[in-house]
């Protein structure tokens, strides 16, 4: 068993690379894969919570670097899925208590027993980044459908490409059929358009996402959720299989007929 | 140790440090720069270095790793300035400057004497956003330039794609520079010192070309062939 090493990133802050990882984390677990996800955002944890993972912390991931435990003891176990874990951020530290080659060791040391090791990086373009990149053998770049979001995305794309990491692949997050139709928002062809890489999956905006994070349920459990079948259709993709992206548009003409026949709307 | 420091030269500039390498082996050099550093890394902690490589060719690799290693011992490096074209597009591409606030006066003169007519650089991909490239010739992009991207040419600048960021042609004064794009919905064009206001992006883009027109100003206009 060799994991492949994915590192969810975007540029911009708040647009939902966390909660992809937790998704995704979770969804491939799921699967009956075996991953490890690292919370690379040193000082500003939250990957933790998200997983509903926050109060078994004892040792976390610059523990492991500072030779405070061994690599087992900072990897916390998911209450659902055994085979799924979190290496945890440190909270009280920062950025430069990590190092590109520190990422590099610790994926290593993670290679072999994984089928997934899953990075969270943080926002921006700076130390942190480059730690979550350092290892990565396959970039996802998550953006909204909003004009700063897409642009810092694109800033992200040109710099992994300057530093030869690859074409990255696109999750559209939070895409909203209804705003898109009236012209109130980015279409997926307008940010496919201008960023030119391959999608990976366009996932819709969904209540159930925020209310999944808020109980540290990830929304792929939840299998009513538009957003959380999006997530699932994502982890498939990531494992090679051939999954066709969901017709949102038709979707909710569905959706919205159904809510006028039950006289919600 | 006198011999291997002396490959590189690190002095104090007004932006934080210069390092200057020579022509002797990159890889000799790099493992000299960093060994300098070990011998004294309270004085370089935190520093901001810039390279003069002179005549290297470097690769992305080069550069990244390099960049790597200094930030693991707390150094920046911000700028590498370079002779070699192939070096300088590098670092454009990676962010970093190519150019320190006080450049030499040599190599000032350098530019002017090896920038001829006819100089330009092929770019062939997408530029994005914050990508700075700047060419003391023309430059021609087969691909888009994307919003927050910046190409700044003395000569002129010619997009086979779509322009979406900042363009500055004859940035050193030449009027009669122009722009031209099949699709031009830039942000802001320059020519010279004349600044454009947001071009509307057009449901059915056609070719353009920009320049400053008979009253001075700076204009765009559809390109006919003949």
């Amino acid at each position: 068993m060799t994991a492949q090493v994915i590192t969810v990133t975007s540029g911009k802050g708040g647009v939902g690379k966390t909660t992809a990882v937790a998704n995704l984390a979770t969804a491939l677990a799921a699967d009956g894969k075996k991953v490890v996800c690292i919370d690379g955002d040193i000082g500003l944890r939250n990957l933790d919570v998200i997983l509903g993972l926050e109060n078994r912390i004892v040792y976390d991931i610059v523990d492991v670097i500072e030779g405070r435990c061994k690599l087992k003891q900072a990897m916390i176990r998911d209450k659902h899925y055994p085979d799924l874990h979190l290496i945890p951020a440190a909270q009280t530290r920062d950025k430069n208590a990590v190092s590109p080659s520190d990422m590099i060791r610790i994926c290593k040391d993670l290679r072999p027993d994984t089928d997934f090791v899953i990075i969270d990086s943080p926002a921006g373009i700076e130390r942190g980044f480059r730690n979550s990149i350092a290892a990565a053998d396959r970039v996802l770049v998550v953006t909204n459908p909003e004009v700063s979001a897409v642009r810092d995305a694109d800033r992200v794309v040109g710099i992994l490409e300057a530093e030869e990491k690859g074409s990255p692949s696109l999750i559209l997050n939070r895409l909203n059929p209804a705003l898109v139709r009236n012209n109130d928002m980015l279409s997926a062809e307008d940010v496919l358009d201008l960023l030119g890489i391959q999608l990976i999956g366009i996932v819709p905006e969904d209540e159930a996402v925020i209310i999944g994070s808020n109980r540290g349920a990830p929304v792929v459990t939840d299998s009513r959720s538009r957003a959380g079948q999006a997530f699932r259709n994502i982890a498939k993709r990531l494992q090679g299989q051939e999954v066709p992206f969901m017709d949102l548009e038709q979707q909710n003409v569905l959706w919205s007929a159904i809510q006028r026949l039950t006289g919600r709307k | 140790m006198e011999q291997v420091t002396s490959l590189v030269q690190i002095k104090g500039i007004r932006d934080g440090l210069l390092a200057t390498f020579s022509d002797a082996p990159w890889e000799d050099q790099r493992v000299a720069l960093l060994a300098q550093i070990d011998e004294r890394p309270a004085f370089f902690q935190g520093a901001r270095l810039a390279m003069d490589v002179g005549t290297q060719v470097l690769k992305v690799n080069d550069l990244v790793d390099l960049r790597d290693q200094l930030s693991e011992r707390n150094v920046v490096m911000w700028a590498v300035i370079s002779e070699s074209s192939t070096t300088e597009q590098t670092s454009q591409l990676l962010g970093l400057a190519t150019r320190i606030s006080k450049p030499r006066p040599e190599e000032q003169r350098q530019f002017a004497n090896t920038v001829t007519d006819d100089t330009a650089l092929l770019i062939s991909k997408t530029i994005r956003s914050g990508t700075r490239i700047e060419y003391p010739g023309h430059v021609v992009v087969i691909g888009d330039v994307n919003p927050g991207a910046e190409i700044v040419a003395e000569g002129n600048v010619i997009v086979w794609g779509r322009v979406r960021g900042m363009i500055h042609a004859g940035a050193k004064g030449n009027r009669s520079a122009f722009i031209c794009a099949l699709d031009l919905s830039a942000n802001q064009l320059r020519i010279a010192d004349e600044i454009s206001a947001t071009l509307k992006p057009q449901k059915d883009p056609r070719p353009e070309v920009a320049s400053i027109n008979s009253e001075g100003r700076l204009q765009a206009e559809l390109w006919h062939a003949g």
